[in-house]
């Protein structure tokens, strides 16, 4: 067991119905850091996270959640890991704090009252303990469901798209707390469609069409695509946009209000595919770096989609 | 303006719900099922003029007059006689059950008989189930009246002559005036236990399933036996209280008298409602969601409402529908309900209809283990 690793998985397989799902990922996660895991809708980043805490059963591959193995001993992980379901999974006809007691049972927490109200306290739920959960609203939903990863004192917790469909302002509190976590020691696995969520996490891993695309910091991330950026404001981006990507060397063009983001692999034919229009007095052109979804567009155009 | 505008809509419409018909495969095979099931059930199970039932003989002599009256009794068709017997053993065959009539000829029937004396042939009948006896009972006049005019020839003949030669006396054990409802009412505590209960279960895994609340559940350290036995255990409450209202009912509307045991009852009551809830449990770990739930408690509820011997007499069926009626717990259910009821069955009288109830209890809750997914593959 190496203990500076929450999760250290290798060569995750899972296919449905004979259509490959996750294809070959590992990852490893530091103790008490947070790991981003980004990819687009149905890339496979639900299963793999089931995958860790045995609720899917991988056709290959091998590896530990907290030191126990992830087929054999889902049982012991069950125990030390705290899931949040994509969709909310708690019961909208109990209050809030039905349904804490409820998840406290299951785990046999002891000294129950007290370890609700402190998660209650800790999430600010307190006011609203005996409201009904189906009549939260999103953000509130989505509190209510970390308190119940919380309760069982969990050492990793598998988060997925915890923020999606919740207002800034929540999602930046959520997001306070679980760095917050993290300094206390929790390892923390959150999946995210957010670039600025993706930002605050210590690594990152990236996963499109299944398979395991990049593994790093957000720095690292961007020097593996490889992408050389420019910044042009122009009165009429859109339409300079289509003219731009219909030249070679020029991978993506995306409008940004009045800037436009022009990225492309290679910087040289970036540079002669947009040397006609550097002279143009009506766009200003400013070199940049590539932000942390310029790159993730560019990996995903990167792999074909050999599921279509 | 738009004139064909609220058919195309009309259209769309209805297409959409031929093809969402088409996507979910159990409703639709359960909308074909139904009907085969019923019509295979109304049109060759049931039978409401039941023949060749049971009957013993308590026989005080055996002679050509005896004989014969059986060998008439049997020729009506409705009576297969098993063999003679003692009165004590007769009594506890038709307490259990075994057999719906006892015939019973007294010593010196043949000697009275000869001296015009007219004796008497006691036939009792088990009438939990009016309608499962009277036909037989009404062929029985028909005995009395010709069975002996061969036998009675020649120098006999005088006998022939008036008045039936012996005289029928007919004793509707357990029920004497045939009142139906003491048959119905007690049946009603098996067949709304049935429907209730299946149904009340078998939402319970499909529920978590469609709410979205099933991974929550699965991703926390719960076992199945575990979630199995904290969701029936409720029902069982409430199966009680279901208990409860029909008895009292029962009791002080419909007068059904209660012989037996209500400890008894209330004892061999756990278990049919248990049987009953794993049944529902093991359609919700099947279902995908909670109408095919429901289907399969009525493609359940069905064949234990029509072959159980509740809507229809159990003996007018032919052999292969008693058989699938012997494996539902209603069928056992409802001879202990009106054993324990109506003849004041005890214990070892209804041993032999208890423990089929728990072996398809243990059956089906093991199945029910056996299918509860742990996993979401
Ligand atoms: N239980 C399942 N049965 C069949 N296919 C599934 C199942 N779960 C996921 N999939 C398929 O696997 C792929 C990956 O899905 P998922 O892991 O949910 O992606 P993500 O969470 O990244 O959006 C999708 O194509 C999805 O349709
Ligand atoms: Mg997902």
């Amino acid at each position: 067991m190496n203990r500076a690793f929450a999760i250290e998985v290798h060569g995750l397989n899972k296919s449905f119905d004979g259509k490959p799902a996750v294809r070959d990922v590992s990852i490893a996660v530091e103790s008490g850091t947070i790991c981003g895991f980004l990819g687009p809708n149905g890339s496979g980043k639900t299963t793999t996270i089931r995958m860790l805490c045995g609720l899917v059963t991988p056709d290959s591959g091998h590896g530990t959640c907290l030191g126990y193995d992830i087929q054999r001993e889902s049982d012991q992980i069950k125990r030390r890991v705290g899931y949040m379901t994509q969709a909310f999974g708690l019961y909208t006809d109990l209050s809030i704090r039905q349904n804490l007691d409820f998840v406290a049972r299951l785990y046999q927490v002891r000294r129950r009252d007290e370890v609700v109200d402190r998660v209650l306290e800790r999430l600010g739920l307190a006011g609203r303990q005996h409201q009904l959960a189906g009549s939260l609203s999103g953000g509130w939903k989505q509190r209510l469901a970390l308190a119940a990863c919380l309760l069982p004192e969990p050492n990793l917790l598998l988060l997925d798209e915890p923020t999606a469909g919740v207002d800034p302002k929540a999602r930046r509190e959520f997001w306070d707390q679980i760095h917050l976590l993290a300094a206390e020691g929790l390892t923390v696995l959150v999946s995210t469609h957010y670039m600025d969520e993706a930002e605050r996490c210590h690594s990152i891993a990236y996963i499109a069409y299944g398979r395991l695309l990049a593994r790093g910091d957000a720095d690292a991330i961007i020097r593996a695509s490889d992408l050389a950026t420019w910044h042009v404001v122009a009165t009429h981006p859109t339409r300079l946009a289509l003219e731009l990507e219909a030249r070679s060397g020029v991978d993506m063009a995306v409008a940004f209000g009045n800037t436009l983001h022009v990225s492309g692999r290679d910087p040289a034919r970036l540079e002669a595919a947009i040397a006609p229009y550097r002279d143009d007095p009506s766009l200003a052109w400013t070199a940049a770096t590539p932000g942390l979804e310029d790159a993730f567009i560019a990996l995903m155009d990167g792999v074909p989609d050999s599921r279509r | 303006m738009n004139f064909g505008g609220p058919f195309f809509r009309f259209w769309a419409v209805l297409r959409k719900e031929f093809i969402q018909m088409r996507r979910d495969r159990l409703t639709f095979a359960m909308m074909i099922g139904v009907p085969i099931l019923q019509l295979v059930i109304f049109g060759y199970a049931i039978n409401a003029n039941p023949k060749t039932l049971p009957t013993a003989v308590v026989a005080g002599e055996s002679t050509t007059f005896t004989r014969t009256i059986l060998a008439a009794m049997e020729n009506t068709g409705y009576f297969d006689i098993t063999g003679a017997v003692s009165a004590a053993e007769a009594d506890a065959m038709v307490a259990r059950g075994d057999v719906l009539f006892v015939v019973t000829i007294p010593t010196g029937f043949s000697r009275q008989l000869l001296r015009g004396e007219r004796p008497l042939l006691l036939v009792e009948a088990d009438a939990t189930d009016p309608a499962a006896t009277s036909n037989a009972l009404s062929a029985l006049n028909l005995v009395v009246q010709t069975a002996l005019a061969r036998d009675l020839s020649g120098p006999l003949a005088n006998l022939n002559a008036g008045p039936p030669p012996f005289e029928l006396r007919i004793h509707r054990r357990y029920n004497e005036e045939g009142i139906t409802q003491y048959n119905i009412v007690p049946g009603l505590i098996g067949v709304v236990l049935t429907m209730t209960m299946v149904i009340m279960t078998s939402l319970a895994m499909t529920r978590e399933r469609e709410r979205g609340t099933m991974e929550n559940l699965l991703a926390m350290p719960v076992r199945p036996s575990e979630v199995m036995f904290g969701k029936i255990i409720p029902y069982v409450f409430v199966g009680y209280v279901q208990v409860l209202i029909i008895i009292l009912i029962a009791r002080y509307l419909f007068a059904v008298p209660m012989i037996g045991s209500l400890w008894l009852l209330s004892g061999v009551l756990v278990v049919f409602i248990a049987a009953n809830l794993a049944m529902g449990f093991t359609f919700s770990t099947v279902a995908e969601n909670q109408l095919q739930a429901i289907q399969m408690s009525i493609f359940f509820f069905l064949p234990s409402i029509l072959l159980s011997g509740f809507m229809f007499p159990f003996r007018g069926m032919p052999q292969w529908a008693q058989w699938i009626g012997e494996v539902l717990p209603l069928t056992h259910f409802l001879r202990i309900v009106r054993g324990i009821m109506l003849k004041g069955n005890e214990a070892r009288d209804i041993w032999p209809e208890v423990w089929p109830l728990l072996a398809f209890l243990v059956v089906v809750m093991s199945v029910a283990m056996l299918r509860y997914r742990r996993t979401l593959d």
